[in-house]
């Protein structure tokens, strides 16, 4: 147990205690970089530095997810923040020869700009990072996750300390209504509202819930946080507690997130040792505890009042939510959920002030929003960027544009909720609103690029299927609605298509907007309704021509082979997993298309271009 | 399946015996034994005080909960929005293939179960295959191949 | 079932309903305030004397004005002083339908169903029928545990996997075979004995009721045979 006076002394002695100078190597430990194989990177560090005596001189640590998932693994060498990408283990001694003993950069290693060809070798110059505004994700570069007094080096646990020494709940719960923070989950509720709600409902008991079950596909951003910076959402959710009254807390973490579960929960029995949860909170009187729950795997567990029915220990079902979770939430006491984003924007609004904090984003948008922005982008990977900015900027600034020069066809914001938006709309900023005007949303921040080759059919179709799988079949709009929505779209994916199709589209979209039990269904229809907005077009040449513009849809394509720039090598033929292609070396050979079974591994092998998809 | 009660009674005891601690439990019972045994099922629903009906309910609900044992090699293909749009499907089906099952199933040999998951949260490197909890990205129907070491007859 | 239980017994709330100024129990749902003023609203999942569980949501109803109104299912919804209830408007009838077309097409063959379709005058079923004789009400999921105390049947799976079933789809101890959930399912009492289903739709029973909403948008008469509009039995030949 320790006091707030004693907390302010800690963070005086581990800041005086550490020597700017010395040289630092900062190795990604996030999942994308594990992909690619950072563990390998992050040991022979280790054991070289050990072998050659500097395990002393040299501090070496594994932080969070840096963003720049695309380059990865990637390595931090300070002094001078140089930025090395893609290392592989082999590297790592001259790293530590070079870089670290005689300041030398190792070309391979950098940066180049894909356009210019010109080298960057310090992270900030990278067009990827310089456009960002990292408020959230910014510590994560530097410091280790499992590693309290980091936390505290940088200011951790600063806001608890003005919140709980000079703050009334009262007052925090305005000063979060001031800064105009929404929901990061997908809603955009606002925060502070949503925390006035709780408090004002009766009941001595009160649970706050940290969602972690991030379940959109292709969004990431919540998970790098709670991997990265695990004590920024503990210090949020511990603010949020004072504010609202609540003593126990619950942090749903997706079961397929093991390091964000062992993070976090490091993080929590840290917190337990230096008082900063428990009774009587840095002497302030707050009692406050944190459970971590790791989710069975369940999309629509995401919804407040499903989540709250499997923490009970209950089938995630969702329920009428005509009384609100804030008066009668997990076991029928007023509950407050927050995403996990959310949360991690607490501390900073608490310690920069309401004000600070609108200054950023647009009119009704506030703040910084992480998005994951991924698919057929250039830069894949995690960035943060005020409100505001426009998609343009995001895809094209940040993300570099789309590979192997194809062309930009639509994104894909919001996940199952949301919906795409096509090029023409590109200079749309983004914020909560105008997301929503265009047919899409905010979501809790997937950016999924899609090019050319992305058939919005199929796209459609995807959804769908993805949402009758994660739908949990409890009321009729949705289980039955989807799984009709599913057949039509096979129909018009598979070449069965009829032009009265859309309007039966049309039909079940109302009805699962307007009579389904939760947000899953009732927004269930978006990502269908946005396609056929933006590209009837490309459903009517499914339905009308029997063709797929995009070549995705099997029963629409056929394979061939172009005899003119065919070798004969014959990788084709050894690869086609159902023995279709037949031709004697260096002669032309031949699909035979009665056979096919269009899996395309001919046309991703032939190094000559001579499969043709038409 | 006989399964150790008092194994059983330690995972529990892990945990507080409440209703609210079942999706934990089950997780780790998952963990122990790869799926979960009707008998450590009956013997939860008795701790607990937990009607069976309820338990098969939340156990069928979960993806991450099995009533059949599991392979020991387990692969996940994630199918999220990312990895679909860079052909997730045809890294998925050539796993189907190499391996004669189907998602969701396990080898006639035990070796390997191979699964779907929606989103593995690694989007920037899709398509991504999680292999024993490794995750493998940038994959390609004939990439994926050399992830399985012992290919089943 | 309303959850206002700090007002005091008796005192009544009063909200629109199509229109009327109406009072109710602020302990009721809007469901059973709309069959207390007699009013016919379509459903399937509800038991008087079981737990709401809002499932097939035949019993929307719009409330709310203008751009801001929304559909909400009347037998979970409680009813709260002052809000504007729509049970029959053309947004609510045309979703009804819809849903009603869907379960028609889930179990062609449940005369309950072909008859509440009729009555909707549902025209035309636009999807292969599926054949399967459960809608998944829960019902005998509800009455099993409510009435019976024997929590023997349950929901298993998820999405369009979801099924009713024994735990591990085996013979169950906890089951007395009391026939309850036979009893209540609304499904399987009777099968349909119109002309076999072709056409997924029965249709076998004339049309029995008129939808003058289609007309006048909030107005419908609920007279048999309908005496004002067009439509209705006695113009069929």
């Amino acid at each position: 147990m320790i006091s707030i006076k004693e907390l302010e002394s800690l963070r005086r002695e581990i800041i005086a205690g550490r020597d700017t100078n010395k040289p630092r190597i900062t190795v990604c430990g996030g999942t994308g970089c594990h992909a690619s194989g950072c563990v390998d990177v992050a040991d022979a560090f280790k054991s070289a530095l050990k072998s050659n005596g500097s395990e002393d001189s040299v501090d070496l640590i594994v932080t969070g997810c840096h963003g720049f998932c695309e380059r990865g693994p990637i390595v931090l060498v300070h002094p001078g923040e140089i930025f090395y990408q893609k290392v592989t283990p082999q590297d790592v001694d001259e790293i530590i020869t070079e870089t670290v003993g005689k300041g030398k950069l190792i070309d391979r290693l950098l940066y180049r700009d894909p356009v210019t060809n010109e080298v960057k070798p310090l992270e900030s110059d990278i067009p990827f990072y310089k456009k960002q505004m990292r408020l959230v994700m910014g510590n994560n570069t530097s410091i280790d996750p499992t590693n309290l007094m980091d936390y505290i080096a940088v200011d951790g646990y600063v806001a608890l300390e003005k919140v709980l020494s000079d703050m009334t709940p009262e007052k925090t719960v305005d000063e979060i209504k001031k800064s105009g923070l929404r929901g990061r989950g997908g809603g955009g509720f606002l925060t502070g509202r949503k925390w006035e709600s709780t408090r004002n409902a009766a009941g001595d008991t009160k649970y706050i819930i940290c969602n972690a079950d991030e379940g959109d596909p292709g969004a990431y951003m919540d998970r790098s946080i709670l991997e990265g910076n695990p004590h920024s959402v503990l210090e949020g959710m511990i603010i949020g507690a004072y504010a609202i009254g609540a003593n126990e807390g619950y942090i749903y973490v997706r079961n397929e997130y093991p390091l964000a579960v062992a993070n976090i929960t490091t993080a929590i029995s840290q917190a337990r040792e230096h008082g900063l949860l428990g009774n009587d909170i840095l002497g302030s009187g707050l009692n406050f505890d944190v459970k971590v729950t790791r989710g069975g795997g369940a999309f629509v567990c995401g919804e407040s009042t499903a989540l709250m029915a499997s923490l009970e220990g209950k089938p995630g079902e969702p329920r009428a939510k005509y009384i609100h979770t804030s008066e009668k939430g997990l076991w029928d006491k007023p509950s407050n959920l927050n995403n996990v984003e959310t949360l991690a924007n607490v501390p900073l609004i608490m310690k920069n002030g309401a004000d600070w904090y609108s200054g950023i984003g647009t009119g009704s948008s506030k703040g910084t929003k992480v998005f994951s922005l991924v698919g057929k982008i250039n830069n894949t990977g995690l960035v943060e960027v005020p409100m505001g900015m426009t998609l343009k900027e995001i895809i094209y600034d940040i993300g570099g544009g789309i590979p192997n020069g194809k062309t930009f066809k639509a994104v894909q914001t919001g996940g199952p909720s949301g919906g795409c938006i096509p090029e023409s709309m590109l200079d749309l900023p983004v914020d909560y609103e105008r997301l929503a005007e265009a047919g899409s949303m905010m979501g809790s921040g997937g950016m999924i690029v899609m090019d050319e080759d992305t058939c919005m059919v199929d796209m459609a179709k995807y959804f769908v299927d993805f949402l009758q799988e994660e739908s949990c079949g409890k009321c009729v709009p949705c289980r039955e609605g989807l799984k009709r929505m599913g057949e039509v779209l096979t129909d018009i994916t598979e070449g069965r298509g009829r032009i009265e199709h859309l309007a039966l589209i049309k039909d079940l979209a109302e009805m699962l907007r307007d009579a389904s039990l939760c947000g899953l269904g009732q927004t269930a229809a978006n990502p269908v309704m946005a396609t056929l907005k933006y590209f009837e077009d490309e459903y009517t040449a499914h339905i009308r021509d029997g063709k797929c513009p995009a070549g995705v849809c099997r029963e629409l394509i056929m394979y061939s082979i172009d005899s003119d720039k065919c070798t004969g090598c014959g990788i084709c033929l050894k690869n086609c997993p159902s023995s279709v292609i037949t031709g004697e070396k260096k002669q032309p050979h031949v699909i035979d298309n009665e056979n096919c079974i269009k899996c395309g591994i001919c046309y991703d092998v032939c190094k000559f271009d001579a499969v043709i998809k038409r | 399946m006989t399964v150790d009660e008092s194994k059983l009674d330690s995972i529990i005891d892990k945990h507080d015996v409440e209703e609210g601690s079942l999706i934990p439990i089950l997780q780790d019972i998952q963990t122990e034994y790869s799926y979960l045994p009707k008998e450590a099922l009956e013997h939860v629903s008795q701790r607990l005080n937990i009607p069976m009906v309820q338990i098969f309910g939340v156990a069928t609900f979960f993806k991450a909960f099995s009533l059949k044992p599991k392979g020991k090699n387990q692969i996940h293909v994630c199918m999220g929005t990312a990895c679909h749009v860079r052909g997730a499907k045809n890294v998925l089906e050539n796993l189907e293939r190499e391996l004669g099952i189907k998602a969701g199933d396990t080898t006639d040999d035990g070796e390997y179960t191979l699964e779907t998951v929606n989103c593995v949260g690694a989007c920037a490197l899709g398509p991504v295959v999680v292999n024993n909890e490794k995750h493998h990205g940038q994959m390609t129907p004939i990439k994926v191949e050399s992830l399985l070491s012992t290919k089943p007859v | 079932m309303s959850e206002n239980t700090e007002r005091p017994r008796g005192e009544m709330v009063t909200f629109s309903l199509n229109g009327s100024y109406v009072q109710a129990d602020p302990k009721w749902s809007l469901l059973e305030a709309m069959q207390f003023y007699g009013l016919n609203i379509p459903t399937l999942c509800h038991d008087e004397g079981l737990t709401p569980y809002g499932t097939c949501r035949l019993c929307v109803v719009e409330i709310g004005k203008g751009d801001r109104s929304k559909l909400v299912a009347s037998c979970m919804h409680p009813v709260r002083e002052g809000l504007e209830v729509r049970s029959h408007s053309s947004r609510v009838m045309k979703t009804r339908k819809m849903i009603m077309e869907l379960l028609v097409a889930r179990c062609p063959s449940s005369k309950k169903l072909q008859d509440m379709a009729s009555m909707m005058e549902l025209k035309e079923v636009r999807f292969e029928p599926a054949n399967d004789d459960c809608i998944l009400c829960g019902l005998c999921v509800r009455m099993c545990e409510e009435q019976m105390a024997a929590k023997a049947i349950g929901f298993a799976g998820r999405g369009t996997d979801r099924y009713i079933t024994t735990p591990f789809d085996m013979t169950s101890d906890e089951c007395r075979k009391c026939g309850a959930c036979m009893y209540i399912c609304p499904v399987c009492e009777l099968r349909c004995q119109g002309p076999q289903a072709e056409t997924t739709l029965c249709s076998g029973c004339i049309n029995t009721e008129p939808v003058c909403a289609e007309k006048y948008d909030d107005a419908t008469c609920f007279m048999v045979p309908c005496l004002s509009c067009v439509k209705g039995p006695m113009d069929v030949k």
